[in-house]
């Protein structure tokens, strides 16, 4: 089903392969015996490729299922169906020592750094546990000095191995969850709003420390985020999530400057510009109401109860996530994948209003 | 002037020591325009904006200086009583956390008619009819069913609608937006903020609106002021800060906004962190994050220069700064 035209061409070699990915959480009724009434679908049906080396960026609002996804790549969640793929091997249906290996090379980045590192434990003990479960990496003797490495990396001194986390700044913090990501020495990082908690001076640190380590290490990031123009900075290729499913996905200036379905085309066109002169000539898509509960999706194209393109076959028909008919022979930026009957080009963010030059210049 | 905020200075008294939160500030804001505080955790934009309310916690907090002065009349030298009758029915605040700024176990309806109920002296009834009425302003849908409901059962955007609606009760003549809609998601962001700014073109009210989002700030924003380490670094146009920046922090702000042309190479990060409010460094407080810093920066403390008639600057380099 899947066209060579589709999964919007990572190029290189693919170190993870999400396809068919479902996860839904049954919700019941009844105390003695309990039966099932219907599911939270957070997760309805994801595929994607993550090539070595590459940054795919995840971007969609609360609700959209994912942070789902993140949880389900490094297996803190098991999938209700589909398969991921790290080279080759599907490891959702891995157990014991198998999948304990295969743990090892997708590791994640928390979003919140105050409750994500445990406020007794030394940031020695922090970064260092993962040894305890993977001691094939680093023999004992070795463990402090590797720690010590990490903290160095990271950009924190060497000599805080002993401090706790309290004792350190929300952006110190998540320096210290990346050490202990990076600890295993993992192929692939899945990154869960790893700066949005973070004050504006210093989500910039944070972004150009993963950016750098991406190099140092040769990593593949999978950076899931709500922040529309970060995504960008750091990403290769785009995924658009809404309500479980990816709506349109391809390389960062498909997504962003030749967007074809309407639900990014929204979301981009909702994004605050830096720039007060952008404030008159800007259109902006308002959607109205709020996402549909995950518990009750529509029929056919889940957007079309906030689209304003809907018509009668958007709630017979779901649209698959393909390159849409009218662009399938044009070979410019809008033939990447999107889910919609519909599909158009619109750039809704318009050159001059990206802030180019700011601050160049007096006048 | 509607409001206009002089020399103020707050401190918390903790075990560690003082903290000075607010380290002379001024600022101002006229009807119907728009004032956005911008400034990151702990620079001080929400202390000032609640001392201003009267809703500072005393102690720890203390008010050790300056004035604030509301349609002229200092609003330190009131009584709690009089200062109560100012809150709700002149000034009005919209908190970040709508969730938690509800009260859950009561109805929305209740919680808006309380307004008219306390201040106008509305029976219960009426004060439910002008809770519908408020709810159909914030074009919140089916209001007549919904009045019943309780803050749970409203999504987050609606929640929202409600915290203004309840701002708006009384029509006052200022309101204080503290992060509005950062807990939002940015597709309701852009219907909030759009809400907001109608209903205080339509009533012309003063709004100063807190936020860490330069965006944001573009887009609704007349004048604003930065803040830092408990002062304004610097206050402008909306217009002037965006083209040139005075103040290297701002610079250091915008920079670190990831940009088109820069993508793939390192962002601009502004290097070390915000001051212990305990232990501000002498001189300018931003000295040792700061690129042009020189040795009067670290022991004169730069006052807010007058860059022109409408912008302010508190470096001692802001020439250098505005030329790039």
């Amino acid at each position: 089903m899947v066209e060579s035209t589709g999964q919007a061409g990572s190029t290189v070699e693919p170190i993870l392969e999400v396809t068919g990915l479902v996860k839904h959480y049954p919700l019941t009724q009844g105390i003695l015996f309990k039966k099932q009434v219907g599911a939270v679908k957070a997760v309805d049906g994801v595929d994607f490729t993550l090539g070595r080396g590459e940054t795919l960026g995840i971007v969609g609002e609360s609700g959209c299922g994912k942070s789902t996804v993140a949880k389900m790549l490094v297996n803190l969640e098991r999938p209700t169906e589909g398969s991921i793929k790290f080279k080759g091997e599907d490891i959702s249906k891995m157990s014991g020592r198998a999948l304990k290996a295969a743990r090892r090379n997708i590791q994640m980045v928390f979003q919140d750094p105050y409750t994500s590192l445990n406020p007794r434990m030394t940031v020695g003990d922090i970064i260092g546990e993962p040894y305890e479960i993977h001691p094939e990496v680093a023999p004992k003797g070795d463990r402090r000095k590797r720690v010590q490495d990490l903290l160095d990396v990271v950009g924190l001194n060497p000599e805080y191995i002993n401090r706790y986390p309290h004792q350190f700044s929300g952006g110190q913090r998540q320096r210290i969850g990346i050490a202990r990501g990076l600890a295993l020495r993992p192929e692939v990082i899945v990154a869960d709003e790893p700066v949005s908690a973070l004050d504006v001076s210093v989500q910039a640190q944070v972004i150009n420390l993963l950016d750098r380590l991406q190099d140092e290490f040769d990593l593949s990031y999978v950076f899931i985020a709500h922040d529309l123009s970060i995504v960008r900075h750091i990403s290769d290729r785009v995924g658009v999530m809404y309500l479980g499913r990816i709506v349109e996905i391809g390389k960062d200036e498909e997504i962003y400057d030749h967007p074809t379905h309407p639900y990014t085309q929204a979301l981009l066109s909702a994004v605050p510009v830096p720039d007060p002169d952008a404030r008159e000539h800007r259109e902006r898509i308002i959607l109205s109401g709020d996402v549909p509960s995950p518990t009750n999706i529509p029929s056919g194209c889940r957007f079309r109860t906030r689209c304003w393109k809907a018509q009668e076959r958007c709630s017979l028909e779901v649209p698959l996530l393909a390159v849409p008919a009218e662009f399938r022979l044009a070979s410019g930026p809008a033939a990447h994948d999107s889910a919609c009957h519909f599909a158009e080009e619109k750039t809704v963010v318009p050159p001059e209003a990206t802030p180019g030059d700011l601050g160049n210049g007096a006048e | 002037m509607l409001l206009e905020v002089r020399d103020l200075q707050v401190e918390f008294r903790t075990r560690d020591g003082v903290a000075k939160a607010v380290n002379g500030v001024n600022y101002s804001v006229d009807e119907g325009e728009t004032l956005a505080v911008l400034g990151e955790s702990g620079s001080g934009k929400s202390v000032t904006a609640q001392a201003v309310m009267g809703i500072l916690d005393v102690p720890p907090g203390k008010i050790t200086g300056g004035e604030i002065l509301f349609r002229g009349k200092d609003l330190l030298k009131f009584k709690e009583e009089e200062r109560r009758k100012v809150r709700g029915a002149e000034m009005a605040m919209i908190f970040q956390d709508a969730l938690s700024s509800l009260n859950p176990v009561l109805s929305v309806g209740d919680q808006l008619g309380e307004m008219f109920v306390v201040h106008k002296g509305m029976s219960r009834k009426d004060a439910r009819a002008k809770a519908v009425e408020l709810m159909e302003r914030v074009r919140i849908p089916a209001a007549k069913e919904r009045v019943r409901d309780y803050p749970h059962q409203f999504s987050g955007g609606m929640r929202q609608r409600i915290m203004i609606a309840m701002a708006l009760a009384l029509e006052p003549a200022l309101i204080i937006a503290d992060e509005p809609t950062t807990a939002l998601d940015v597709t309701v962001q852009a219907q909030v903020m759009d809400l907001l700014a109608e209903l205080q073109r339509e009533l012309n009210m003063g709004l100063i609106l807190i936020t860490h989002d330069l965006g944001v700030v573009a887009d609704v924003a007349d004048k604003i002021a930065v803040m830092y380490a408990g002062r304004i670094v610097e206050s402008a146009p909306v217009h002037d800060i965006y083209k040139a920046p005075a103040h290297p922090y701002t610079r250091g702000l915008l920079d670190s906004i990831p940009r088109l042309d820069q993508k793939g190479q390192e962002l601009y990060a502004i290097k070390g962190l915000p001051p212990n409010l305990m232990h501000i460094p002498p001189g300018c407080a931003f000295n040792p994050r700061c690129p042009m810093a020189q040795d009067v920066c670290r022991t004169d403390e730069p006052e807010l220069y007058e860059v022109d008639q409408h912008r302010g600057s508190a470096c001692h380099f802001w020439r250098e700064c505005l030329n790039g």
